[in-house]
């Protein structure tokens, strides 16, 4: 940041800047972010050594390190459950609610932020409320409704991908329609009227201008809501059967009877996590300017 | 021509909103309204496959419910009560810790970028696979934490259970508070580059120490922005289901039985649609009304503050 770099460097002789933080307050600093780094990484040092752990290591008392390393539990984990399968289904379901929410709502949030028109308040205030609602509250009649559906026509609903997909919009289109309209709005309206001078119609302006120049922010938006997508567990535990199980639900499968396979169990974690957190750390930048510019207004 | 121009502009924005009509129809409202319907309905899993066909029961599911003399309504008084605590105090600690580590990281130092890279982990990882990490933690006999406790500090008289009992409702805190403390962070954080940093520095210059100056310049400014956050917050740990549901299965111990899972319990294991949907409309009239009741709380202090 520009600005601390203006101040007077901290190491310059005896005499420190009247804004230089006191000793004690360093020393404070210093014990509470060792503490909370402590707090936030003990269960991914957990996760990784234990999926290098051999079985006997988890099933006893809790050793900080493996007695022997293995890579063992990273390929049985593909045999226990069939993990391949809930991946595929989780990528499926995840990228197609994340493929049509962010579609519908970029048309969705250029209308709103771009148009005055009637009913435009109630729409949004709508949008925004639903995504206050606890999920429980869609589940129950989604849930009965698929079964009815089922009942009555034949179509298989429940239990299917597509019927999951349609649930997982009820939380990634909100979401993604309020977070594009803040980004829409903040790409200056003049870059519009630049492209219909230049004989754009209203959908070029959107295609040609708008959305160049927001995908920074129409990828966070995707990035957040397959990350959303790829956790849920609430849609996932109720709306799928063996073929069409997710991750979410899958990973249950390694506590059999006798054992629960706990190295296993984190190498599993630990595998379905990574292609997340490294969309999430390649992404950081935008997806936290996004979050806070729509959690400020 | 003109005209039909004029028309297709005003029309526009509908057609543009029109599939997000059509989905949000067919996701939420249509839903509701459904929910809504099969709460005055003896939904039992007899009429599951043909719901038209169950008999009205009026306000019944509703007075099922409520009745805390009778088992159903007592279970989930106890639930609402829980709930209730659960939420408050995670909100509370996350945002404690939040703020505090966004204030530790405000300005820069050797190894900022990294830590606030750690500090948002916890965001990254899928829900599922971090709580079920904390699950083997939190483990009797081979978890970390009875290890720790127990086999290296010698804190605690044997290996006590987490996940069973009254201790379950600490370990759903600590799983909780874990996940939703870098909201938290990264809200405060953002909201923390818009305070300029003259105010500071006049303060420092006045003689204002550190703690002065973050109960005096902090704080204040970050106040519309924790009035959001908390609310958000709230909502979030309110309607949590994610972090019980993996922790517990499908029955959480009394100690820690949120709503939502006492919900879906009541639907899914029971089987008994009518009242699961009679507690889940009760529970958006509560979020309602403390949502509104909050909101103008807030704005009203707003006002008085301005004025």
């Amino acid at each position: 940041m520009p600005s601390d770099t203006v101040r007077a460097p901290r190491t310059a002789g005896r005499r420190r800047s009247p804004t230089a933080p006191p000793r004690s307050f360093l020393w404070t600093r210093r014990i509470f972010l060792t503490a909370l780094a402590g707090f936030v990484l003990l269960p991914v040092y957990v996760m990784l050594s234990s999926s290098l752990k051999p079985l006997e290591d988890v099933s006893g008392a809790f050793r900080w390190l493996p007695s022997e390393l293995t890579v063992r539990p990273y390929l049985d984990i593909w045999h226990t459950v069939p993990l391949a399968r809930y991946f595929t289904n989780s990528l499926i379901v995840a990228g197609s609610a994340t493929l049509c929410s962010v579609t519908v709502a970029v048309f969705a949030a250029y209308a709103v932020s771009r148009y005055q028109f009637r009913g435009k308040r109630i729409f949004t205030v709508t949008v925004l409320s639903t995504q206050m609602f606890p999920g429980i509250l869609f589940l129950l009649p989604l849930f009965l409704i698929y079964v009815n559906i089922g009942n009555s026509t034949g179509v298989a609903l429940y239990g299917s991908r597509g019927g999951l997909i349609l649930t997982y919009l009820t939380f990634s289109l909100p979401f993604s329609i309020w977070m594009l309209t803040g980004y829409f709005a903040s790409v200056p309206r003049e870059l519009d009227e630049a492209a219909y001078v230049d004989g754009c119609g209203p959908l070029g302006a959107l295609f040609r201008v708008v959305v160049p120049a927001a995908l920074p922010g129409i990828i966070a938006v995707a990035v957040y809501a397959f990350m959303t997508a790829w956790g849920e567990v609430l849609f996932a535990s109720v709306m799928t059967n063996d073929t069409t199980r997710t991750l979410s639900v899958g990973l249950q499968g390694y506590a059999t009877q006798n054992d629960v396979y706990w190295n296993q169990v984190m190498a599993a974690s630990l595998v379905v996590s990574v292609p997340v957190v490294a969309g999430f750390l390649l992404l950081q930048r935008y997806l936290v300017a996004g979050l806070t510019a729509g959690a400020v207004k | 021509m003109r005209t039909v121009a004029r028309l297709r502009r005003a029309g526009l924005p509908y057609l543009l909103l029109l599939p997000a009509l059509l989905l949000e129809l067919l996701v939420h409202l249509v839903p509701m309204v459904i929910g809504i319907v099969m709460s005055f309905k003896d939904l039992t899993q007899l009429f599951l496959g043909n719901w038209g066909a169950a008999p009205w029961k009026g306000l019944g599911n509703y007075r099922v419910t409520v009745d805390v003399d009778a088992p159903v309504g007592a279970t989930l008084l106890h639930s609402f009560v829980v709930t209730c605590a659960f939420s408050v105090l995670t909100v509370g600690l996350c945002w404690l810790l939040g703020t505090a580590a966004a204030i530790f990281l405000q300005e820069n130092f050797r190894g900022r970028g990294l830590l606030r890279a750690v500090f948002l982990t916890p965001y990254a990882l899928p829900i599922y696979a971090a709580v079920i990490t904390w699950a083997f933690m939190f483990q009797r006999d081979n978890g970390l934490v009875n290890h720790v406790l127990h086999d290296q500090l010698h804190l605690t008289d044997g290996r006590p259970f987490w996940l069973l009992g009254d201790n379950s409702f600490l370990a759903l805190l600590v799983v909780a508070v874990w996940k939703t403390w870098p909201f938290a962070f990264l809200v405060v954080m953002a909201a923390l580059q818009n305070i300029p940093k003259d105010l500071y520095e006049a303060a420092a210059l006045d003689g204002a120490g550190m703690v002065r100056q973050i109960r005096r310049i902090t704080l204040p400014s970050l106040r519309p922005i924790n009035q959001v956050l908390v609310l958000v917050l709230f909502l979030w740990s309110f309607n949590d289901f994610n972090t019980p549901y993996v922790l517990f299965g499908k029955a959480a111990p009394e100690a820690a039985d949120l709503l939502s899972i006492h919900i879906y319990q009541s639907s899914f294991v029971t089987w008994n649609f009518g009242t699961g949907s009679a507690m889940s409309v009760l529970l958006l009239l509560f979020l309602l009304v403390v949502t509104a009741g909050y909101l103008l709380a807030t704005s009203r202090g707003r006002k008085h503050a301005d004025a």
